[in-house]
């Protein structure tokens, strides 16, 4: 028989883990019991419904034939009013019963109600569900005047909505600054007079003695003398976790429910989600920790126990349309903390990123919210800022704007900034949805991604990146979790594949629990990279594995043809080397023979069957790879240099060659381009490579982390050194580091701008054994790395993957 | 009925990868899980031609090179959210040998 799981508390995290559960199909028999009278709708549009912005319908997420399609059995309109621990029974106020294998509490929290005289006069609501909704639409339909206690998000949203019905509204608040949990002074003053603006009156440090009134309230008494006369009170000063029913069966609570890692309370059949827990020590008020919550609770429902809840960083977007407001994080700071603040008072904007050693602490943003997330983002992965920090506070379209114009913040917003912080969906989901799916509107985006489909704080950026998007094509790093078939993050597998010595992808899978028998074309590249340089000696390289350009070694064409591109050591040729091009180019009938970016030749159009005999050619003429296909050390670009330049200072084409003989057939996390310039004019681009080398008089810049391509990055300075030996040394060591650490198709530049130049100093510059040990390290996974692929993949015994493996024709075969 | 043709030995095709088939100048490929079944489709990708025989094989799906659609293999369509179907070709083995109907 089933395991039969109860759910008490029809709410938006209740709801949201039995939908993951759905999705994880996992085998119970479910019994929903809701207090209130309806399916689950999106609590958080309350306040557009109140304006009048959305109606009930349109924020149902849940309607009861979505629980009777799924066979879930559904009491809405019954509130659970004991449990039965001991025969894991429910029993609901009509007396209505349901017994457990599991539990499930999702109680939410209740309004808290000052105990002030005349708190329970008719007319003093709190603003928590339909029911407080539609007592304010009512008094507004009736009455003239209301009053808000409490000036937070809540309060302000609900004075909002009820201004946009009409009514005369003060917003009566405790301290002298709005949003006291959310905004510092400056911005709250800023959000006080656009809202006075707007006609809302403010009444501040005025702290509530008495509601008056005889059934219904009159006015409000306070404890400083002053009154007003109202027909409404709404209470907006908190909210507390709903833990009646979990307390009288004898369950432990603190301030909430508490509950471990897996979301268990302290009976292990008990599991407790949302506003009504108390995690760690602290209980949530928004949506997204809660529907964080939901995944691991499903996760551990489904008995696949590897989902951890460890607590979120929160942030927080007022939804009252026309006011763009952002804050994240500790806002105001210590005395450790450094604070960027920007103002532009005519335009109303208002911005302020409280830094702690280079990293986000927190950030308030008023008037201009475009790259909240971007901060958010850049806050949750402590990131080392230095190497921006003085273009930090226009945002990322600044930091290195490769020109996109108008819409260059959403385009240069990375693909792994989360743009919807409810549901946890990345720019790059959304683009992916968009590109893939053929999407237009708002509506299709919110229905294929979930993104803006909660909050709608970020409906504006979806709707740039929407317009941003139509046309655009470029795969970038996805975060955590890796893909689909996991929920580890590529940092978390990494580590497992070296703590726990995995050397094989059958290994992974099973350590990790990996949902799809042999992955998907996302994480099977990452894991075979990961494989491979983690253990170059033990592991072995999968080519299924490999996207087709890695396993054929040439690019692939739209029309099937290929690219094959020879290497030229530090763009350095010779006539023979171009004759042999040139005939290969004849005798395979080659269509387009170009010069390259890369200071190389790319013969272009090339037949899949004709590759292993032109390899074959070519490496006759000593020729090898270029991996032009590959995540791997593409071309190491040079100049003339001091043999022939007047303003030559070193042999940039020299020391180019021995850096490209020493790091090619290398694989990296995301290809990899070198260039050495002979003087400071920098012929050879050398700031925007990867690893660039400057010559000057006294010796040679490296300088890393730089790339043109969508983003254009000008490199960072690592170090100045003296001789070609230490180059190399540095070169090799800066390499190795890079691919130990950063994540599958992470170039040098987005990795350096999340670790940190700093981090890569101290690991290269400050500490020398260590550089030392990484270059050595370099050159041993080299000598298995160093073979060239054409010289293999042309042995006979590979051949045959580049021809049919049968060809028919009607003169053998009567055709059907 | 069409009938079977033999057009190689199973391990003609590495486990998670194919191999095509020239059946008259239209090419036919033939994609071997890691469960060492062997699935049969004609070699165009119904979005831009791409040639699937080139794409990775994960489950019982290939995704194509040049835009990574997916295919079912066991039925041809194009799993969504994307949307299409490439044909299918009755393809079997008898022990190592692989038999493709045409
Ligand atoms: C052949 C070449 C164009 C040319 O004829 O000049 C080229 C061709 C491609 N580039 Fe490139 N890139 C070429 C130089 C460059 C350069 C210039 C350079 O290397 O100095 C850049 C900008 C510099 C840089 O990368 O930092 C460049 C930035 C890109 C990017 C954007 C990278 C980025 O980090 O933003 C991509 C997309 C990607 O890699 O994800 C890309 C991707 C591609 C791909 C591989 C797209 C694909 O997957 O099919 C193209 C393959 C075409 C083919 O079949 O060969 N190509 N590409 C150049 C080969 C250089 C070589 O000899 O190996
Ligand atoms: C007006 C408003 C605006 C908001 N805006 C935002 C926002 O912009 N962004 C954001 O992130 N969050 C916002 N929130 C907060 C968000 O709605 C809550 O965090 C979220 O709904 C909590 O989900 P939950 O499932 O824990 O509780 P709820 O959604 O409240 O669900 C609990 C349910 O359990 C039921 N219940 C309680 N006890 C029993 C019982 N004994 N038997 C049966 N049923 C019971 C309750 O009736 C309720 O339906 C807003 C909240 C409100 C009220
Ligand atoms: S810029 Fe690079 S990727 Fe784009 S079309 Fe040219 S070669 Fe291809
Ligand atoms: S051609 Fe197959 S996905 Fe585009």
């Amino acid at each position: 028989m089933k395991e039969r799981l109860v759910l008490v508390g029809n709410g938006m995290a209740g709801v949201r883990t039995i939908e993951e559960l759905l999705k994880l199909d996992a085998d119970y028999d479910i019994t929903v019991f809701g207090a209130e009278p309806y399916g689950n709708y999106n609590r958080i549009m309350l306040s557009p419904m109140l304006t009048g912005e959305t109606t009930l319908d349109a924020i149902m997420l849940n309607t009861p034939e979505w629980y009777a399609e799924h066979d879930i059995t559904l009491h809405s309109g019954k509130k659970v009013v004991r449990i039965d621990r001991k025969n894991r029974l429910v029993i609901a106020d009509d007396g209505s019963e349901a017994e457990y294998d599991r539990l499930l509490l999702a109680t939410g929290s209740n309004p808290f109600i000052l105990p002030v005289p005349g708190h329970d006069l008719e007319g003093v609501i709190g603003f928590r569900d339909v029911k407080d909704v539609e007592a304010m639409i009512d008094a507004a339909q009736n009455h003239q005047r209301a009053v808000v206690i409490g000036g937070g998000l809540l309060g302000l949203e609900a004075a909002n909505g009820l201004m946009k019905r009409g009514m005369r509204v003060s917003v009566v608040h405790i301290s002298d600054t709005l949003m006291d949990q959310q905004l510092d002074s400056e911005a709250g003053q800023m959000l006080q007079r656009e809202l006075q603006a707007r006609g809302v009156e403010f009444l501040m440090q005025a702290s509530t003695q008495e509601i008056v009134g005889k059934e219904r309230v009159e006015g409000i008494k306070f404890a400083d003398g002053r009154e007003v006369q109202t027909d409404l009170v709404v209470m907006a000063v908190g909210i507390r976790p709903n833990i009646e029913l979990a307390q009288s069966a004898g369950i432990h609570c603190e301030r909430g429910i508490v509950v471990n890692d897996t979301m268990q309370s302290f009976d292990p059949r008990v599991y407790a989600v949302g506003e009504c827990v108390q995690h760690r020590g602290t209980c949530y008020g928004l949506v997204a920790p809660l529907f964080e919550m939901a995944k691991v609770a499903a996760n551990h429902l489904a008995k696949l126990g590897y989902g951890r809840y460890e607590g979120s960083v929160t942030s927080t977007k007022l939804k009252v349309t026309g006011i763009d407001l952002f804050s994240a994080g500790d806002f105001h700071g210590d005395d450790e903390c450094e604070r960027i603040i920007y103002r532009d008072p005519s335009k109303g904007v208002y911005k302020k990123i409280v830094l702690k050693d280079n990293r986000i602490e927190g950030a308030v943003l008023y008037g201009a919210t475009m790259d909240g997330p971007w901060y958010f983002q850049l806050m949750r992965e402590g990131s080392d800022v230095s190497a921006f920090r003085d273009t930090l506070m226009f945002g990322q379209g600044d930091t290195a704007d490769a020109g996109h114009g108008a819409n260059h913040t959403v385009m240069n917003m990375s693909d792994d900034t989360e743009v919807c912080g409810c549901n946890g969906v990345t720019k790059g989901d959304i683009v992916r949805a968009i590109q893939t799916e053929g999407l237009f509107t708002l509506d299709e985006v919110k229905a294929h991604t979930k993104a803006s489909a909660s909050c709608g704080g970020c409906t504006g950026l979806v709707e740039q990146i929407l317009a941003a998007t139509v046309g655009t094509d470029h795969s970038h790093p996805k975060v955590k979790p890796m893909c689909g078939c996991t929920d580890h993050s590529h940092d978390q597998v990494r580590e497992a594949i070296r703590s726990e010595q995995l050397t094989s992808m059958d290994a992974v899978f099973k350590k990790l629990d990996w949902r799809t028998p042999n992955g998907c074309p996302s994480c099977r590249p990452a894991l075979n990279y990961y494989l491979i340089s983690s253990w170059p000696k033990e592991a072995q390289d999968d080519p299924q594995s490999r996207f087709i350009n890695e396993r054929v070694h040439g690019n692939i064409q739209k029309d099937r043809s290929y690219t094959v591109v020879p290497r030229m050591w530090g763009g350095v040729t010779t006539p023979a080397e171009l004759r042999a091009i040139a005939d290969a180019a004849e005798k395979y009938q080659v269509p387009m023979v170009k010069v390259t970016g890369g200071q190389r030749i790319d013969l272009v159009g090339v037949k899949k069957e004709d590759l292993p005999a032109m390899w074959k050619d070519l490496n006759a003429a000593g020729m090898v790879s270029g991996h032009a296909y590959g995540k791997a050390l593409r071309t190491v670009k040079t100049c003339i240099g001091s043999q022939y330049c007047r303003f030559g200072t070193q042999d940039s084409v020299g020391l180019g060659i021995k850096l490209e003989k020493m790091t090619w057939g290398s694989w990296t996390a995301h290809k990899y381009k070198m260039a050495v310039s002979g003087c400071p004019r920098n012929c050879a681009e050398a700031t925007i490579k990867d690893f660039g080398v400057v010559a000057i008089d006294s010796g040679y810049e490296l300088h890393v982390g730089g790339n043109g391509g969508i983003k254009v990055r000008v490199t960072d300075l690592l170090a100045k050194v003296e001789t070609e030996e230490e180059v190399l040394e540095y070169a090799a060591a800066f390499m190795q580091l890079y691919r130990e650490e950063a994540r599958y198709l992470e170039r040098t530049a987005p990795w350096i701008e999340r670790v940190g130049l700093n981090y890569v100093k101290s690991r290269i510059i400050d500490d020398m054994e260590n550089r030392k040990t990484l270059h050595a390290r370099f050159l041993e996974s080299q000598q298995i790395a160093q073979n060239d692929p054409w010289n293999e993949l042309s042995k006979d015994e590979h051949r045959l993957q580049f021809v049919p493996m049968k060809t028919l024709n009607s003169e053998e075969k009567p055709h059907v | 009925m069409s009938n079977w043709t033999e057009v190689g030995q199973l391990n003609d095709i590495p486990r998670l990868g194919s191999r095509v088939v020239d059946n008259n100048g239209e090419e036919i490929a033939i994609f071997r899980t890691s469960e060492d079944q062997v699935f049969a489709l004609r070699n165009r990708c119904p979005h831009k031609n791409g040639p699937l025989s080139e794409g990775m094989v994960h489950g019982n799906k290939v995704a194509c090179p040049l835009h990574n659609w997916n295919i079912d293999l066991t039925s041809g369509e194009v799993v969504a959210p994307d949307k299409g179907c490439v044909r299918r070709h009755e393809v079997k083995l008898e022990g190592e040998t692989v038999l493709l109907a045409i």
